[in-house]
C-alpha cells in the first residue's frame, strides 16, 4: 500500500493539473473577447512577437530550406528525381518545418520572456497591484498576450515559408545547377492553396500554445527567483510538447483521409 | 453598531494545508479612523489585509465592507468595491514596464476611465503631494530609490481618493528618517483624504504616528485591541513583550542553541 500511495497522488496530482489549466484556459478566452480591451498593450506585444522573433525564425527558415534542398538532393539523385526537390521544399516548409520551427524557436524566446516577465510580476507583488486597482490581470496581462500569439505567429511563419523557400532555391540555384526560373516556377506551380493554409493554421494553434504556457506558469508561479526560473522553464518545455502533440492533432483534421 | 463601521470582520479563519494562520478572527474598523495590526513575522497580518482586499478567499467567516458583505460577491460586484480601495504594498509593487507617472496614474486610467492627459494631471498633483517632483515622472520605478519607490507607491494608493487605505509594512527596509517621512505622509494623505485606514506593521514608531487605535494579532487571532496610544499601557504580557521587544516573555522564538 505505501508503494501504491506516491503513485495515486502522483496521478491526481496531474489530473487536479489539467483541470487548472483548463480553468485558466476557458477564463482567459472568455475574458479576452469581452471589453474592456488594451489596444496599446496588445500592439505592444504584436511588436515584441512579430518584429523582434524576425531574425530568429528567418534564420531558421534559410538555413532549414538550405539544408532540406541538400539533404533532398542526396537522397533524390540516385533515382534521378532532382526534379522534385522544389516540390519538396515548398511542401515541407509550407506545411510543417515552418510552423513547427517556428512555433518552437517562438516558443523559446516568447514563452520564456512571458513566463519570467508574468512571474515577477507574481513574486512582486504587481499582479495583486493590478487587483487592487481596479484592473482584470487576465484582461490586462493575459488576454493581450494571447490575442497577439495568434495574430502574428501566421505572419511569422508566412514570412518563414517565403525564406525557407529561398534557402531551398539559394543552394539548388547556385549550388546544385539548378535553373533558377524553372525553380521558382516549379514551386509556384507545385504549391496549393491548403499548403499554406494548414500551416497558418498551425501557426495560429502554436502562438495560441506559447502564450497561453507563458502566461499559465508565469501567473502560477511561486517563491521567489527560483520560482520564476521554474516557471520559465515549464513554460518553454510544455508549449514545446504540446506544440508538437497539436501539429500531429491539426495535420490529421487537415489530411487524414 | 455595523453602521459606523468601515470594515467588520466576524470568525475569519484561513488555513494554508495544515497550517491555521487565522483562526476565528473579529476586528473592526470604524469609519474615518486608522486602525494599525501589529505582530510578529508569520502571525497571519498580510493574510488578514489579504483576505478583506479579496486577494485571497478565506476559508470561513464574514467581512462586511461598508455593511455589506463581501466574502459571497460575484467577480463584477468584487470588481466595483475595489474602487474603494488604495494599497501601500510592502515592496512597493510598482510596475516596472511603466514610468513612474503611469504608475500613479493606474488606477484612474484603467480603473476610472480617465484620459491620459488629465490622469497625467493628476498624478503629478499626487506626486507633488508626497513630496516628487514632476522631473521624477519620467523615470522608471528601477531607477528610484527604496524611499522614492515608497512615496511613488504611496501617491498611487491615494491617487483615486479611496475611502479605504491599505499599509502593508509602509516603513519596512527604510533608514529612520525615510521612515519617519513616510509615517508622516501616511498621516496626513489620510487626514486630507478623510478615509479610513488599516496598516500592518511591526514598525512601533510607525504605529504610534499613524495610528489612531491598534490591535495585535497573535496565534491566528486579535488578542488585543484599543487606542493607539494605550498600547503602552495593554496590561496584556503578550503586548508588552512585542512593544518593548524583549526576547524573554510568553511569545517564544523557536530558537536552538548554536
Amino acid at each position: 500500500m505505501p508503494l501504491l500511495q506516491p503513485l495515486g497522488r502522483t496521478f491526481l496530482d496531474g489530473l487536479s493539473a489539467i483541470g487548472r489549466l483548463a480553468l485558466f484556459t476557458l477564463r482567459a478566452i472568455l475574458l479576452a473577447v469581452r471589453p474592456p480591451y488594451y489596444p496599446r498593450l496588445i500592439l505592444k506585444q504584436m511588436i515584441e512577437i512579430g518584429y523582434y522573433s524576425l531574425p530568429v525564425v528567418g534564420m531558421t527558415a534559410v538555413f532549414t530550406g538550405m539544408v532540406l534542398a541538400l539533404q533532398t538532393y542526396t537522397g533524390f539523385s540516385r533515382f534521378n528525381a532532382e526534379t522534385a526537390i522544389p516540390n519538396v521544399v515548398v511542401l515541407s516548409i509550407c506545411r510543417e518545418l515552418g510552423p513547427v520551427l517556428a512555433g518552437l524557436m517562438v516558443a523559446g524566446r516568447i514563452g520564456a520572456a512571458m513566463a519570467a516577465e508574468l512571474g515577477t510580476m507574481r513574486v512582486t507583488e504587481q499582479i495583486d497591484a493590478l487587483v487592487t486597482l481596479s484592473t482584470n490581470p487576465f484582461k490586462y496581462l493575459i488576454a493581450p498576450r494571447l490575442i497577439a500569439g495568434i495574430a502574428m505567429l501566421p505572419v511569422l511563419v508566412a514570412t518563414a515559408d517565403v525564406i525557407g523557400v529561398l534557402g531551398g532555391y539559394l543552394v539548388s540555384a547556385y549550388k546544385l545547377g539548378f535553373n533558377p526560373g524553372s525553380y521558382l516556377q516549379n514551386t509556384v506551380d507545385f504549391v496549393e492553396f491548403l499548403d499554406v493554409f494548414s500551416g497558418l493554421v498551425k501557426a495560429a494553434v502554436f502562438g495560441f500554445i506559447v502564450a497561453l504556457m507563458g502566461c499559465y506558469h508565469g501567473f502560477h508561479s511561486r517563491g521567489g527567483a527560483q520560482g520564476v526560473g521554474k516557471a520559465t522553464t515549464n513554460a518553454v518545455v510544455s508549449a514545446s510538447i504540446l506544440i508538437l502533440i497539436a501539429n500531429y492533432i491539426v495535420t490529421e483534421l487537415f489530411f487524414s483521409r | 453598531m455595523t453602521g459606523d463601521l468601515k470594515i467588520r470582520v466576524r470568525g475569519l479563519c484561513k488555513s494554508f494545508g495544515r497550517k491555521v494562520v487565522l483562526k476565528d478572527l473579529d476586528l473592526d474598523v470604524p469609519r474615518g479612523e486608522s486602525l494599525v495590526v501589529i505582530g510578529g513575522s508569520g502571525t497571519g497580518k498580510s493574510v488578514l489585509i489579504k483576505c478583506i482586499i479579496g486577494l485571497m478567499k478565506p476559508d470561513k467567516g464574514s467581512i462586511e465592507i461598508d455593511g455589506q458583505e463581501v466574502t459571497r460577491m460575484s467577480a463584477g460586484e468584487r470588481e466595483e468595491i475595489m474602487h474603494k480601495f488604495g494599497m501601500l504594498f510592502q515592496g512597493g509593487a510598482l510596475f516596472d514596464s511603466l514610468p513612474v507617472w503611469e504608475n500613479v496614474a493606474f488606477g484612474l486610467i484603467a480603473g476610472q476611465g480617465f484620459n491620459r492627459v488629465e490622469a497625467k494631471e493628476i498624478a503629478l498633483r499626487k506626486l507633488g503631494a508626497v513630496g516628487l517632483g514632476s522631473d521624477v515622472a519620467q523615470l522608471y520605478p528601477s531607477e528610484l530609490s527604496g524611499g522614492m519607490q515608497k512615496r511613488v507607491s504611496l501617491a498611487r494608493a491615494i491617487a483615486t481618493e479611496p475611502e479605504i487605505i491599505f499599509f502593508d509594512e509602509p516603513t519596512t527596509g527604510l533608514d529612520p528618517i525615510m521612515s519617519q517621512v513616510i509615517n508622516e505622509l501616511i498621516k496626513k494623505c489620510v487626514e486630507d483624504l478623510g478615509a479610513t485606514a488599516l496598516s500592518i506593521t511591526h514598525d512601533m514608531h510607525s504605529l504610534r504616528v499613524i495610528g489612531d487605535n491598534a490591535a495585535m494579532i497573535y496565534d491566528g487571532r486579535i488578542i488585543w485591541n484599543g487606542a493607539a496610544q494605550d498600547i503602552d499601557r495593554s496590561g496584556n504580557s503578550l503586548v508588552d513583550q512585542f512593544v518593548q521587544g524583549k526576547a524573554e516573555g510568553p511569545i517564544k522564538m523557536p530558537v536552538r542553541p548554536l
